[in-house]
């Protein structure tokens, strides 16, 4: 069985995922980093499990989500932070 | 909002089931809280009852998971413990969707089964994306990150190492070399010890060896440095001190675990060589307060399993059958005792970062600005070190093996709790309701 398969953007660009996908999953998938330090590093996904901050996104306009800990939902829009 | 229960576990990974369903077994009423949706902590994560026998640890799992469903727990998901309200009453934070509710939770007897994280340490380049923690990268890849024909180094200490490489080959990743920094002569003492006291480990990890038979295994050999333009294209490493440059998509990094200290030290549990200290029964320094899993050592699922199940007839007043699991509990110790001795890390690590190298990701606080400072307590106050949103759990276990410093005692709340939860905590601190509490020194 094929799995179910999401559109998402990711900065405006259009990426599909499989259902269940988390979203730092699709940020490295589409080569993107989350967020950028305060002196102007991109940063990506490091523990995969919600403790180090550097996953932190935008969703739908709500800054500040950790993409590890959020599954991807169809027109979801994620932006770099 | 509050409610009573006889036990009250905190962390609901195989030590915290096994506690719960124990005391629960037992006739008393018993509360299980995670803050992950489903029970199973690090080892089980993402296993469902009907899938599990087709993993690693699944029949364990399984097991378990039933005895749980048919108990009488009630289990309390996607919940945080941020705070001791009183000595027997903890506040916890209940998020549902983009709701979160604050509850207060009081207790006769409590489990604190916490469990670990990985220990990130600092190196030219770690900060590039693409550079994961080993377990992280394994959490990712379960949610969906696609590792067919992916480039991976894996480089670090510890277990953890072989068996994320070995689930990184299986799901179709090209692993370019595993790096271990112990020595040849510890590793062989250690696989020769297990072979003989812990057969089924040593079987376990003889089996993600050949499944990874493809890839280079060197002992002796550690990260130098990463590099590459916005995202990790190469890795340098050291195998018995000659450098080689590999190029690569992902490098994982293990150096093995700590635990979760935060609400052990919040309750003011005694902390010995960096774990909680407990007694034959599996209690702390406080009475009442039970210290069970990775937080007495790091020792893995059986470990976790066995003190649980001491834990949970202690706290049901069942002491005779605490005590008859003490052969088991004794040998599971020793075991973490020899994973400690074998993959300590080197002092060679202490001199990887260079000035510039960033040990605080979230403020960006370099190595030369740290090695400046005398304690933890200085570098927060000078350089903001550990202030940030992570709150210190990447660069405090960095920190400490680094420049030797103890890390600071915990601070309510423990992470990420919301405004309405601090404003309650305030509220009670100036009428003065929790002046009593044993909790650390703040
Ligand atoms: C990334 C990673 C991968 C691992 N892989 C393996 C492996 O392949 N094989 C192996 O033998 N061991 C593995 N381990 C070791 C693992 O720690 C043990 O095997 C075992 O899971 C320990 O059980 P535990 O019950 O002590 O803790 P854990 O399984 O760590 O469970 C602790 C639970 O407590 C919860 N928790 C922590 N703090 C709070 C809080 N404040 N409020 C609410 N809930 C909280 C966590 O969400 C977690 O579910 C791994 C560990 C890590 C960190
Ligand atoms: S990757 Fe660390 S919090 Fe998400």
């Amino acid at each position: 069985m094929q799995p179910e398969v999401l559109s998402i953007t990711i900065n405006g660009k259009p990426l599909s995922v499989p259902a269940g996908t988390s979203v730092a999953a699709a940020m490295l998938m589409a080569g993107e980093p989350c967020r950028h330090s305060v002196t102007g590093e991109p940063r990506a996904p490091l523990c995969g499990m919600g403790i180090c901050m550097e996953c932190r996104v935008t969703v739908n306009g709500l800054p500040h989500q950790r993409s590890c800990q959020l599954l991807c939902a169809s027109g979801m829009e994620v932006v770099t932070e | 909002m509050s409610a009573h229960f006889d036990i009250f576990v905190a962390g609901a990974g195989p030590g915290g089931i096994a506690a719960a369903v124990t005391a629960a077994e037992s006739g008393k009423r018993v509360c299980l809280l995670d803050a992950n949706p489903t029970p199973g902590g690090q080892i089980w994560r993402g296993l469902r009852l009907e899938t599990a026998r087709n993993y690693p640890h699944g029949a364990e799992f399984a097991a378990w998971q039933s005895r749980l469903a048919a108990s009488s727990v009630e289990i309390l998901p996607n919940t945080q413990v941020v705070d001791q309200a009183a000595p027997n009453r903890l506040r916890v934070e209940l998020e549902s969707g983009s709701e979160t509710q604050t509850t207060d939770i009081e207790f006769n007897r409590l489990i604190l089964a916490t469990g670990a994280r990985e220990r990130f340490l600092p190196f030219p380049g770690w900060t590039l994306p693409g550079v994961m923690g080993a377990g992280g990268a394994q959490a990712l890849v379960k949610s969906g990150l696609d590792p067919r024909g992916k480039r991976v180094v894996l480089a670090g200490t510890g277990p953890l190492l072989l068996a994320v490489a070995a689930s990184f080959a299986r799901a179709g990743a090209k692993i370019e070399g595993i790096f271990e920094q112990a020595p040849l002569s510890r590793l062989a003492s250690f696989a020769l010890r297990t072979m003989l006291t812990h057969p089924g480990k040593f079987t376990e990890g003889a089996r993600y060896r050949l499944k990874t038979l493809s890839a280079a295994y060197r002992c002796n050999s550690w990260v130098k440095r990463a590099e590459g333009r916005g995202r990790v294209e190469s890795v340098t490493v050291t195998i018995a001190g000659k450098e080689r440059t590999i190029p690569c998509d992902w490098l994982a990094c293990a150096w093995h675990l700590v635990p979760n200290l935060d609400l052990p030290r919040l309750i003011g549990c005694k902390i010995d060589s960096g774990y909680v200290a407990v007694d034959a029964l599996q209690q702390s320094s406080i009475p009442n307060v039970f210290c069970i899993g990775e937080l007495t050592g790091i020792g893995g699922l059986e470990k976790a399993l066995i003190e649980g199940q001491i834990a949970g007839h202690a706290a049901a007043n069942r002491e005779a059958e605490a005590r008859a699991l003490a052969p088991h509990r004794r040998s599971q110790q020793n075991f973490a005792q020899q994973l400690d001795q074998t993959f300590a890390l080197r002092p060679e690590l202490r001199t990887l970062p260079t000035g510039q190298t960033i040990v605080c990701r979230c403020e960006d606080v370099r190595h030369s600005a740290l090695a400046a400072c005398t304690s933890w307590r200085q570098a927060k106050l000078h350089t903001r070190c550990g202030m940030g949103p992570c709150q210190g759990r990447i660069c405090g276990p960095a920190a400490e093996f680094l420049y030797n410093w103890q890390s600071a005692d915990s601070r309510p709340p423990i992470f990420p709790a919301r405004v309405s939860t601090l404003a309650a905590s305030a509220d009670e601190a100036s009428a003065g309701q929790i002046t009593q509490c044993p909790t650390a020194s703040r």
